[in-house]
């Protein structure tokens, strides 16, 4: 096994470079990011437009391939995985909670919770049956057989989430969940995902441009053009077990590269 | 995963409406072309199919279609009487002649001389008079088209008077007949008759009946013929099997008929493809999302390729639905419109629209396929 996936089941980057394009045309959009990312604390990726926020949760995602370096994600060498493995860790390990929701318009809320479980091979009517029950854990009991267009777009989001979850995923990435939605329901997004994602096995991830749900993360990494700019634990979720920052260094701006020389 | 695939198909009515309007305009341009291509080459074999009772055609080796008359001597008719396993056999005239009307125009024709004594091969659809008129002197039987080309606008009825090769013929009877593939009347009448409505020849008679005795294969007493006096025998299907395929290869029809074929065939192509490949494409980000979600490429494709098979089995019913609503209803508006839809034409449709429907959803599988899993981030 790799000495990267000694380290714990969450998420480890080493160097992770991300190029676009080739010659003239060759965008980099990570430049060697070196990050580790603990289960049970929840993670804001910020930064401006640009930076690298979304090619990185989509490499976690293992949806896409970095161009180089070192990753483990949930002691999984995903480079190294072939695409369909790749499609098959995600169907088990992955929820997915979408900027734009991105529910099936076509499937009422049920049905639309109920879709990783079909990926996952169930059978549809306890798929749907489980479904209700989470759709009723996220206060949306009487929506069920409504369609995403005759929901508002909090209640869609909650329905993303409740899909996101419904298969127990272990790592829960989120593409700006709250930046489709009035900022009262964002608030009540955010308090649901915290709620539903931080559990001691379960890694989350938030891309976010939203300033106002910063205070729900456990730890704020910015990056900034494709390297980790700065990395902070929240003051007010701050633990000292299972911290990469030292609890002396929260608030400060870390090097990414001093962290991982600082734990090997 | 099915239940998705078709949610995901019938979900946005306008467009789903749209593909199945896509494949049933491909499907019904297709089965009505090809069904006029075979109304008219069944034409083409009209009168062997309405000589009803016989087995066999006899008819000269060189002969290639029923309207390629090359007679025959006279006494074949006894020298195939005498092969084994046939029961009866009797002698068929048939010949181009030409009548003048009472108004003075002359009018081609068709002749058909039964045999005299048992009017065997005489129309069995009688719409006025009798049969057995025909024993009656001079007497002729005209078939309903025919009469109202020659006496447009009159009633159907019985003593109209023409003349043929200077004789009086006098129609006894007016028969239904399957429409033919020339527009010529076809008048029936005795074989002894026949011999004086037309010009004299040395040999006249293109063709003999023949029935087969119980119990005989119709094929293997056709080649047995054949064999024994030297003349070319063709069970009743063989001899519309040559026939067609003579018009097949000696005519225009199946280039012209190829033609509109092929071309309903890739205006359906188009426009089942075009509305097939827009509705994958407008739903790339549901596909998209499933891909992100864990759904793998394979079972993308059986979710493109069902969604296909129920747009392809939906369209074709429609499309033969309506082919065949169109055939009934506008064979009763223009009797002479050529409207035969045999199963084999089913069958070509069915291949067709099934090719259309995975042709277009192959390009559809193929945009699909190259979508990353991550695109679903990027809106």
């Amino acid at each position: 096994m790799n000495a990267i996936n000694l380290l714990r089941q969450g998420v480890t980057c080493r160097n992770l470079i991300k190029d676009y394009g080739s010659g003239s045309a060759m965008v980099h959009a990570l430049r060697g990011v070196n990050i580790d990312i603990n289960p049970g604390e929840l993670t804001l990726l910020v930064g401006p437009s640009g930076c690298g926020k979304t090619t990185l949760i989509s490499i976690l995602a293992a949806t896409l391939d970095p161009t180089s370096g070192e990753l483990s994600v949930l002691g999984m060498d995903l480079p190294h995985l072939t695409k369909f493995q790749k499609a098959a860790f995600r169907a088990r390990n992955v929820g997915f909670v979408f900027q734009q929701f991105n529910l099936l318009p076509a499937l009422t809320a049920a049905e639309n919770v109920a879709v990783p479980l079909v990926i996952n091979g169930s059978a549809k009517c306890p798929a749907v049956a489980r479904a209700m029950e989470m759709l009723a854990a996220v206060g949306l009991a009487d929506r069920c057989h409504s369609l995403p267009a005759q929901l508002s777009g909090g209640q869609q989001q909650r329905v993303a989430i409740a899909r996101a979850m419904i298969h127990e995923p272990r790592l829960l990435v989120c593409d700006e969940p709250t930046s489709s939605i009035d900022a009262k329901t964002g608030q009540t997004i955010m308090e649901l995902i915290r709620k539903e994602a931080v559990k001691p096995d379960r890694v989350a991830v938030i891309v976010t441009h939203d300033a106002r749900v910063y205070d729900f993360g456990d730890r704020i990494i910015t990056l900034e053009d494709g390297v980790v700019a700065n990395d902070r634990r929240a003051p007010a979720r701050a633990t000292s077990s299972n911290a990469i920052v030292e609890p002396s260094a929260v608030l400060a701006p870390v090097s990414p590269l001093a962290i991982v020389a600082g734990r090997s | 995963m099915t239940w998705i695939a078709l949610r995901m198909l019938t979900g946005d009515r306008s467009k789903y409406y749209a593909i199945i309007f896509g494949v049933t305009f491909a499907c019904f341009l297709i089965t009505e072309q090809s069904a006029i291509f075979c109304g008219v080459m069944q034409r083409t074999t009209s009168q062997i199919q309405d000589t009803h009772g016989a087995d066999i055609w006899v008819m000269n080796p060189n002969a290639r279609y029923i309207d390629d008359l090359k007679a025959i001597s006279d006494d074949a008719v006894f020298r195939v009487r005498g092969v084994t396993g046939v029961s009866w056999a009797l002698n068929l005239y048939r010949g181009q002649g030409q009548a003048q009307l009472s108004n003075g125009n002359y009018q081609g024709l068709i002749l058909l001389g039964i045999d005299d004594a048992t009017l065997v091969g005489a129309p069995t659809q009688m719409l006025v008079g009798k049969i057995g008129d025909l024993q009656r002197p001079d007497a002729i039987l005209v078939d309903e088209a025919g009469y109202r080309q020659m006496w447009p606008g009159e009633p159907l009825r019985t003593g109209k008077v023409i003349e043929m090769n200077d004789r009086r013929a006098v129609v006894v009877g007016v028969y239904r007949a399957s429409q033919t593939f020339m527009t010529q009347p076809v008048i029936y009448t005795r074989f002894s008759q026949a011999t004086l409505f037309i010009p004299p020849a040395r040999r006249m008679m293109p063709f003999v009946l023949v029935k087969c005795a119980p119990g005989n294969s119709t094929v293997e007493v056709a080649r047995r013929i054949e064999a024994d006096i030297g003349l070319k025998a063709q069970t009743r299907d063989e001899f519309s099997w040559m026939t067609m395929s003579y018009y097949l290869q000696h005519t225009g029809i199946p280039v012209n008929f190829g033609t509109t074929v092929i071309l309903a065939f890739l205006v359906g192509c188009a426009v089942a493809g075009q509305t097939f490949y827009l509705f994958t494409v407008e739903n790339l980000k549901q596909f998209g999302t499933l891909k992100a979600m864990g759904m793998n490429d394979q079972r993308v494709v059986a979710m493109i390729l069902i969604q296909a098979l129920v747009v392809a089995a939906i369209g074709y019913g429609f499309g033969v639905g309506l082919a065949t609503l169109y055939g009934m209803f506008a064979q009763r508006a223009m009797p002479l419109l050529a409207f035969f839809l045999p199963w084999q034409v089913l069958a070509i449709t069915a291949v067709a629209v099934l090719f259309i429907s995975l042709l277009s959803s192959l390009l559809s599988i193929r945009r699909v396929l190259v979508l990353e899993p991550a695109a679903v981030f990027q809106g």
